[in-house]
């Protein structure tokens, strides 16, 4: 491979940010730069596009992967008890300094309005599932609540949607947000029950169709 | 310790089943990363955030556990076959699937290709982040997801599927 060849085979200093760009992590400084370069380079827009799809599918494929069982949590409780005990103020001084970090955890970097960042604050408060209660001598593990039903789809909202469209468009739907935002996207539970494909199809559909929508999909 | 794993595990567990392809190989990861966790909150010094800690033992103990069992049935192929019960990319393209087509193309990378790709676009790790769970400078790991994503679209490619880039 010659130099030329070398150079015209690495990614512009621009271009190499757009992947980062997409999933609304780079500083604000790099943004606007990475913004104004998509304004005025049509290639770099499209390029950016299909990165935007990548994102998406990457999203999926991992949303697909499910959960581990609640094994794998009775094993570490199981392995922590068989620890050798620890000096209590030794003991408590990490889990206090581990604590303070749940404070200090900056959410992902949204490119996304703030309504958008207060529905993830209420999310976050609502959505840790696995609580670990000491019987006994051991642990058991024990959801908040059994899986509803309903149908769950992936949805990507405008980065400048209102805090009333999403809501207003929640209502529309009989839905709401079970998780999220992960890489800018929501897991949404519409309805009650669980849809067959050809009408969780056009679900899909009628959700993509929504102004404020920018992505929709099944998921798990 | 239970906050910290009901906040994390199924990222963690997702990680690992990335790249080590089995699901009860990253079910018993988990409990070893957060037990490592447990043993070592003292040395976590705030630095980084807690994900990024957790993925990088993450990491380092898949990468363990590879190296360990290069059997056959760790096997890249192998595992891929195994795992991939969904069609061809080929095949869903023929059925104008393209969503699962670019789905297919990503479970066939590399694990180097594969682990950069679920940091920048999953876990939402910034150039810094993945840099330092994965070891390697910036600059590289820029480089690194661009030609990931060249691989990418040779093998969409190779399916059939043309996105205009590159």
């Amino acid at each position: 491979m010659t130099a030329n060849d070398k150079k015209l085979a690495e990614p512009g200093k621009i271009e190499a940010l757009l992947p980062w760009r997409a999933a609304g992590t780079l500083s604000a400084e790099e943004t606007k730069r990475v913004d104004a370069a998509l304004a005025k380079d049509p290639a770099l827009a499209k390029q950016y596009e299909v990165i935007q799809d990548e994102l998406a599918e990457t999203v999926l494929l991992n949303e697909d992967l499910g959960a581990p069982s609640t094994h794998a949590l009775e094993k570490l409780f199981a392995a922590i008890d068989a620890e050798p005990a620890r000096d209590p103020s030794r003991a408590s001084g990490p889990i206090a300094r581990l604590g303070a970090f749940f404070g200090g955890l900056s959410p992902r970097t949204l490119g996304w309005s703030a309504a958008a960042a207060l529905l993830a604050l209420v999310l976050q408060a609502g959505i840790i599932s696995t609580t670990v209660v000491k019987q006994g001598s051991g642990y058991q593990t024990a959801s908040s609540e059994a899986p509803t039903a309903g149908t769950r789809l992936l949805v990507g909202f405008k980065s400048d949607a209102t805090l009333n469209e999403i809501t207003a468009f929640l209502d529309t739907n009989h839905g709401s947000i079970v998780s999220g935002p992960s890489a800018g996207m929501f897991t949404v539970k519409f309805g009650d029950k669980t849809l067959a494909a050809a009408d969780a199809e056009q679900l899909i559909a009628k959700v993509k169709a929504d102004k404020i929508v920018t992505f929709a999909a099944a998921t798990q | 310790m239970q906050v910290l794993y009901g906040r994390y595990h199924v990222r963690v567990y997702r990680f690992a089943l990335r790249l080590v392809r089995k699901e009860q190989v990253a079910e018993d990861l988990i409990s070893e990363v957060f037990l490592d966790v447990w043993r070592q909150a003292g040395k976590f010094e705030g630095r980084s955030a807690v994900s990024t800690w957790l993925l990088a033992i993450t990491r380092f103990k898949a990468l363990s556990a590879l190296r360990k069992k290069k059997d056959a049935e760790l096997d890249d192929e192998t595992a891929a076959a195994i795992e991939d019960t969904s069609d061809d990319p080929e095949v869903a393209v023929a059925k104008k699937d393209t969503g699962n087509a670019l789905r297919n193309c990503l479970a066939k990378l590399s694990q180097d290709h594969r682990e950069i790709v679920d940091l920048v676009y999953y876990h939402e790790k910034s150039v810094e982040e993945v840099a330092e769970i994965v070891g390697i400078p910036e600059n590289t790991v820029k480089t690194r997801l661009f030609y990931a994503r060249k691989k990418l679209a040779e093998l969409l490619k190779e399916a059939g599927v043309e996105r205009g880039w590159p």
